[in-house]
């Protein structure tokens, strides 16, 4: 009889089964997670800076939050829709449950391959974006490591909370869930305002504390425009950390609860 | 050599489904009364106490209506359920305490075909095996025997949609079979078949029992289970209710011929009529329908015919079922297989 292989031959199996398939899907996944947030880019960071409705020093503070939200949207699409189908109907998934490694093992390659996915889209978007909206005021690429570990820290918490929502919500609301959960984050998100100029609304600039988006974009403008207002890296890398920690936990357990009834 | 299943007062409780999705789904045994409580009529008892034993090399089969418990009963040994109470374990280890050494050891096809629908054909068997650690190397000439010995050797590259229903379910036993595997499950294979691609699927199977392959079906086909099986386990609402040989469950059928009359009106009135008659055995009416066993059928349908019609019944139908393991099912379940 064969002998057990080791959990991370059999994890690095699984990531090559996802290379494979997300890179033959790729155009469509970044039609899918980006064109929204590259028309939102001409709208407010080209149209009405041209017809002088925002000033154009506005683009400084939108191109970080624009990433933000690439990266965070993606990253839920990644893991949430095909756990949801998974799940729900195709079943697939249920190859890589009798794989010999601990369900958790199946669940954070998803997570891993979905933070990826994340990280593809925020680098996709960012010169597209810096395109249309011409010099960026501040926009600087000289803290690249720190560019890359906040887009890690960013996708990966997005990632574990697309599985939270992809194995602990039914198909048939899987529209509600993007309605309800997903758009209220990305307007309250920080992504299209800095958090310092919500101080103009107290109530508000402390409410969406909560909302995780808020790091992301904050994180953005920290490593991307250093020069003007954001929260401190450290404040952002901690709540960044918490919240992966914590969207991981919640996101294990209910994936385990589906995959063993 | 361990045994290769075995379980121990097995029991299985779902909770309750959502309250507008309760007419959906298979039937299963409401557990009502049976457990007092806040939870009580709502929880669904899907084992109730199951002891099986299955040795090493053998060919079991698990016969059952539906929601008997049998895939429960399978998800149980493959990992994928969590048993409520008992113990279950899969060539001496474990289930709950070693999940992972027991899906080392496992083969599964499922009932409705699962296979990773972005890859080709021969790729969900590559990739099968690289989760079970084997190399390509390896993987690739097995992978393409597996394909030729099930008779889909030409469609190794095309996308899984392309292949017909039969096409993917043998798919899904060479993907059980690619890791080489000492106990493989089946999950009603034959589901949704055609007669001949489920003929062609016997075989394979029992090719693969005789290179001494542990095999356990379930099915609710007798025919399938009396043409394959080496033991058989017929189990309905959770509970095992034979176990032995299919010549050994035939044995135990009640005496005769099933001999069912479908009447014009209630049958109470027929059976009250015939329960002097020392010929018909266990004769019982349920409904419109009047039944009863008979060494002699062609003898007694005279006396039922005649016992109708003295009570002002007509006979609608009358049906006739030699002694098998559809009798057998029928005298110990109340209900038809299927």
């Amino acid at each position: 009889m064969t002998a057990s292989p080791s959990p991370w031959k059999v994890f690095r199996a699984l990531v090559r089964r996802d290379l494979h398939v997300v890179s033959r899907e790729l155009p469509f996944f970044l039609l899918r997670t980006t064109l929204q947030p590259i028309m939102f880019t001409i709208v407010f960071g080209y149209l009405l800076p041209k017809m002088g409705f925002v000033q154009r020093g506005y683009t400084g503070a939108l191109l970080p939050g624009i990433l933000g939200v690439s990266l965070a949207f993606a990253s839920v699409q990644a893991v949430a829709l095909p756990m949801v189908a998974d799940f729900g109907w195709t079943k697939e998934i249920e190859d890589r449950l009798l794989a010999p490694v601990p369900n958790w093992v199946v669940a954070f390659e998803k997570i891993l391959s979905g933070t990826a996915q994340g990280m593809i889209a925020a680098f996709f978007v960012l010169p597209v974006a810096r395109l249309i909206m011409g010099p960026v005021q501040a926009l600087t690429a000289s803290h690249i490591g720190l560019i890359f570990a906040m887009t890690f820290l960013g996708a990966f918490a997005f990632s574990a909370f697309g599985m939270l929502l992809g194995t602990a919500i039914k198909g048939e609301q899987i529209g509600l869930m993007f309605g309800l959960i997903v758009a209220p984050m990305i307007f309250f998100g920080c992504a299209y305002y800095p958090w310092r100029a919500l101080a103009a609304a107290p109530v508000v600039q402390y409410l969406v504390l909560i909302n995780p988006l808020v790091y992301v974009s904050e994180g953005m403008r920290g490593v991307l425009t250093p020069a003007l207002p954001h929260m401190p890296i450290s404040v952002v890398a901690g709540a960044l950390v918490l919240i992966s920690g914590i969207f991981l936990l919640l996101g294990l357990r209910t994936f385990d609860k589906r995959a063993v009834t | 050599m361990p045994v290769a299943i075995q379980t121990q007062n097995l029991r299985k409780v779902y909770p309750a489904p959502p309250q507008r999705r309760r007419n959906y789904g298979t039937p299963m045994t409401p557990l009502g009364s049976a457990v007092p409580g806040s939870m009580a009529g709502r929880e669904i008892l899907a084992l109730d106490g199951l002891d099986l034993t299955v040795e090493p090399g053998e060919f079991f089969g698990l016969l059952g209506p539906n929601g008997a418990g049998k895939t429960t009963t399978i998800g149980i040994l493959t990992t994928r359920v969590r048993p409520t109470a008992g113990t279950a374990a899969v060539a001496g280890i474990d289930v709950r305490a070693n999940p992972v050494a027991v899906k080392q050891r496992i083969g599964v096809v499922p009932q409705r075909p699962n296979p990773d629908r972005q890859l080709t054909a021969i790729q969900n068997l590559l990739f099968h095996a690289a989760y079970f650690g084997i190399p390509r190397s390896v993987s690739l000439p097995r992978a393409q025997a597996l394909l030729d010995q099930l008779e889909i050797g030409d469609r190794g590259e095309s996308k899984v949609d392309q292949l017909s229903g039969g096409q993917q379910q043998r798919l899904m036993i060479a993907r059980a079979l690619i890791h080489e595997p000492e106990i493989l499950f089946l999950d009603e294979p034959t589901v949704g078949l055609d007669p001949q691609a489920r003929l062609a699927l016997w075989d394979i199977l029992l090719s693969l029992h005789r290179q001494g392959r542990t095999i356990v079906m379930t099915t609710h086909y007798m025919e399938e289970a009396d043409r394959l099986c080496d033991r058989l386990a017929i189990i309905d609402h959770g509970k095992l209710l034979a176990l032995d040989s299919p010549a050994g469950l035939r044995a135990r059928a009640p005496g005769g011929t099933l001999i069912e009359v479908t009447l014009d009106g209630d049958a109470a009135p027929v059976l009250a009529a015939l329960q002097a008659n020392p010929a018909l055995n266990r004769a019982a009416a349920n409904g419109e329908v009047l039944s009863a066993y008979a060494r002699r059928a062609g003898e007694v349908i005279a006396d039922i015919i005649r016992a109708a019609e003295q009570a002002g019944r007509q006979p609608l139908d009358i049906r006739l079922t030699p002694p098998s393991l559809e009798t057998l099912f029928v005298s110990l379940t109340g209900r038809k297989l299927d």
